[in-house]
């Protein structure tokens, strides 16, 4: 008898779980709503799920692409070079890669600013010196950082990939203003940002395949990775913690099973 | 209640002259809790854990944050790449915030259920409502300190309703401010009040618990103990079970903290606060979603600010409003009625509040905010006069429904022992 009273009362604090889990997805939808309008289409990635990782190779390429395209535009402000051994870069490739950029130091002992070569410890730097400088540049939209952009938009890696290979003709081309392109997965199908990927736009250093669709893959990872580059030692992490867990659920649950049955013995 | 004899000499030693040992013994080993609790009642333990993880990990994460308009989001960035293992203490924080509002919701649930607000605990229930308003202001100025495009507007739209007090209001807004709209100020009180209003909570968890312990725990028939036959030592028997639930909580928390740690977010908060844009639909954190819908039903400013604190006063006057001498939801068949739609009117309100205001979800905005002042103050007062409850069992161990093992004069007799 008890036995069921106990399971009815169980019943009652999933239903209630449950509801609480309802309300928090309702959290979920209007953001993305926020966000949508655009048509954003499901693609298969490696870094989904709880044993996501990212694909060394395919960061290679997307970083490339992300060097060679976005970043005349696009800063990558918290990314620094020596993060690059994320992506599989020995300590020499990383240090030769930042020696390709320039950076702003100083002042010296003169008092004056110079530039030098950027080291392993230097962040990416950005394409323009200011806000006001990148609007300037860009008919006054503001191209944002990409630091954080999988993870500052709804639905993140899914949408960045559907906006790369969203460009199409506009159903009827007066609609579309100057200066302002027809994408089908961004929110009100028009963006400042005109068509960065076509296919075959770059030539990829390991070779490989350069069509839209793969390099806008590419990209995509090494966007995702850059929003989040703990991701895989998260998930690593959290198998760990989840053994440990259901190991310490199981344990404590026989101890309180013995502890309690004296208790429900004298109940039978 | 007997001093325990402790073997150990410098134990001995130590309580007789300050009797910690005594008193943990006393409230924590042979406290006599009522044997029937079901597994809601661990929610008050698991509420504890959440508020020691929180300030454990908030601690740390205040270590290396910078309140500051120009910094705070890079801080908050480096706290995620650059410091050892940042990115679990902040993910265990932001989910823990979220997590901790889980368990005190069902924990409230439970007492509405149980009648657990009843005399002798009406300042138990008190204090515990307090506990809630002090969560929800530090979650709030907590939302605030990354800086991102919703702790701005969160913060800007939340800091403006003090603008409706009559007279006052904008003065009080200034004032709050620390200047004429959300800035540097703002965020750098926010961040000491963030900090500090944790340790009011502790403190007044801590009246809580001596306002819990007075009478002990509640149950689910609501009756009271009627002697030792009813109750057991809260140790080791209610610490094993709750041990155990803290072992289901931390995984369900855990897996939330390292496979969709940004779920119960929002991505805008991820974005620069910008004073210059402002994000197409400002939505507060889910657990001040149900709050949030009550702001909006009202077409009146001062109205609606005045419901949605109302929704809270209200449960301070509970324990006067149902007045049924039956505590526990299980006797009383229209009020569990009553109760699971209430419920479900939360849940309601809830999803509304991540709606944007337009259309029928004003509409259901409004009956959904009526419905939820009307159980507590009409229908639960009416409750208690017209309903026929259900009898109540003698006591927790001869429980009326399945005839229990021990019989009437022997309950009698254990209470003649007390």
């Amino acid at each position: 008898m008890f036995k069921r009273i106990n399971q009815t009362i169980c019943a009652g604090g999933i239903a209630m779980l449950a509801c609480v889990g309802v309300m928090a997805t309702s959290v979920v939808s209007p953001a993305m709503a926020a966000g949508g309008g655009g048509d954003i289409k499901d693609h298969e990635w490696t870094f989904d799920g709880p044993f996501g990782y990212f694909d060394k190779a395919s960061l290679q390429r997307g970083f490339q692409v992300y060097r060679e395209v976005c970043a005349s535009c696009h800063g990558l402000e918290y990314i620094a070079f020596r993060n690059f051994s994320d992506l599989g870069y020995s300590d020499a490739e990383i240090k030769a890669i930042a020696a390709e950029y320039e950076v702003m130091d100083g002042p010296d002992e003169e008092g004056e600013m110079f530039t030098r070569k950027a080291i392993p410890a230097d962040r990416v730097p950005s394409p323009y010196a200011n806000e006001n400088a990148a609007r300037a540049s860009n008919g006054g939209a503001y191209p944002p950082d990409l630091s954080l952009i999988a993870k500052a938009r709804p639905n993140g890696a899914n949408y960045l990939y559907s906006l790369l290979v969203g460009y199409k003709d506009a159903p009827h081309s007066d609609d579309v203003p100057d200066g302002m392109y027809y994408n089908t997965a961004y929110s009100g199908n028009l963006i400042a940002m005109p068509q960065p990927l076509y296919g075959d736009d770059i030539e990829l250093a390991g070779g490989g395949d350069t069509s839209i669709e793969a390099l806008s893959e590419d990209v995509v990872t090494f966007l995702a990775w850059a929003a989040e580059p703990e991701m895989e030692t998260r998930k690593r992490t959290g198998i760990a913690v989840m053994l440990f867990l259901f190991v310490m659920c199981f344990v404590s649950y026989g101890s309180m099973r013995y502890i309690w049955a004296d208790i429900k013995k004298s109940k039978a | 209640m007997s001093s325990p004899e402790f073997k150990n000499p410098v134990v001995k030693w130590i309580d007789h002259r300050l009797p910690v040992f005594s008193f943990m013994h006393h409230e924590l080993h042979e406290y006599p809790t009522p044997r029937n609790l079901s597994y809601l009642w661990n929610l008050g333990s698991l509420a504890g854990l959440a508020l020691v993880t929180m300030i454990v990990t908030g601690i740390i994460l205040a270590m290396h944050y910078t309140p500051h308009v120009d910094h705070a989001f890079e801080s908050v960035e480096r706290i995620m790449r650059d410091v050892n293992h940042g990115w679990l203490i902040r993910y265990i924080h932001m989910n823990g915030a979220s997590f901790f509002f889980i368990v005190v919701y069902i924990h409230i649930f439970r007492g509405l259920y149980y009648g657990s607000y009843k005399a002798p605990r009406e300042l138990l229930w008190i204090l515990g409502v307090l506990i809630l308003l002090l969560m929800m202001a530090t979650a709030f100025m907590g939302y605030v300190l990354p800086w991102g495009q919703m702790s701005f507007w969160g913060a800007t739209v939340i800091t403006n309703l003090f603008s409706a007090i009559p007279w006052i209001g904008d003065s009080i807004v200034v004032w709050l401010w620390g200047g004429f709209s959300v800035d540097n100020p703002t965020l750098s009180r926010f961040f000491a009040l963030h900090y500090l209003m944790p340790f009011l909570i502790v403190g007044v968890v801590i009246l809580h618990i001596i306002a819990l312990h007075r009478f002990g725990s509640n149950n689910p028939l609501g009756i009271d103990v009627s002697g030792k036959q009813d109750t057991i030592p809260f140790h080791p028997y209610y610490t094993s079970k709750d041990l155990f639930g803290a072992m289901v909580f931390l995984t369900i928390f855990a897996s939330a903290i390292f496979f969709y740690p940004n779920f119960l977010g929002h991505p805008d908060n991820y974005i620069p606060a910008n004073p210059l844009q402002t994000p197409a639909h400002i939505v507060p954190e889910w657990y001040f979603l149900p709050f949030y819908a009550i702001l909006r039903a009202i077409p009146d400013k001062l109205g609606g600010v005045l419901m949605m604190f109302g929704a809270i006063a209200v449960l301070f006057v509970l324990p006067w409003l149902d007045r049924s001498p039956v505590r526990s939801g299980r006797f009383r068949p229209l009020f569990k009625l009553f109760f699971w739609v209430l419920l479900a009117d939360c849940v309601l309100l809830g999803y509304l509040g991540g709606k944007p205001a337009e259309g029928i979800y004003v509409t259901l905005s409004r009956l959904a905010t009526a419905y939820y002042f009307i159980h507590f103050l009409v229908i639960l007062p009416l409750l208690s006069v017209v309903e026929k409850t259900r009898p109540l069992p003698q006591s927790i161990s001869t429980p009326v429904i399945g005839g229990g093992m021990v019989s009437a004069p022997a309950a009698k007799r254990g209470k003649a022992d007390v």
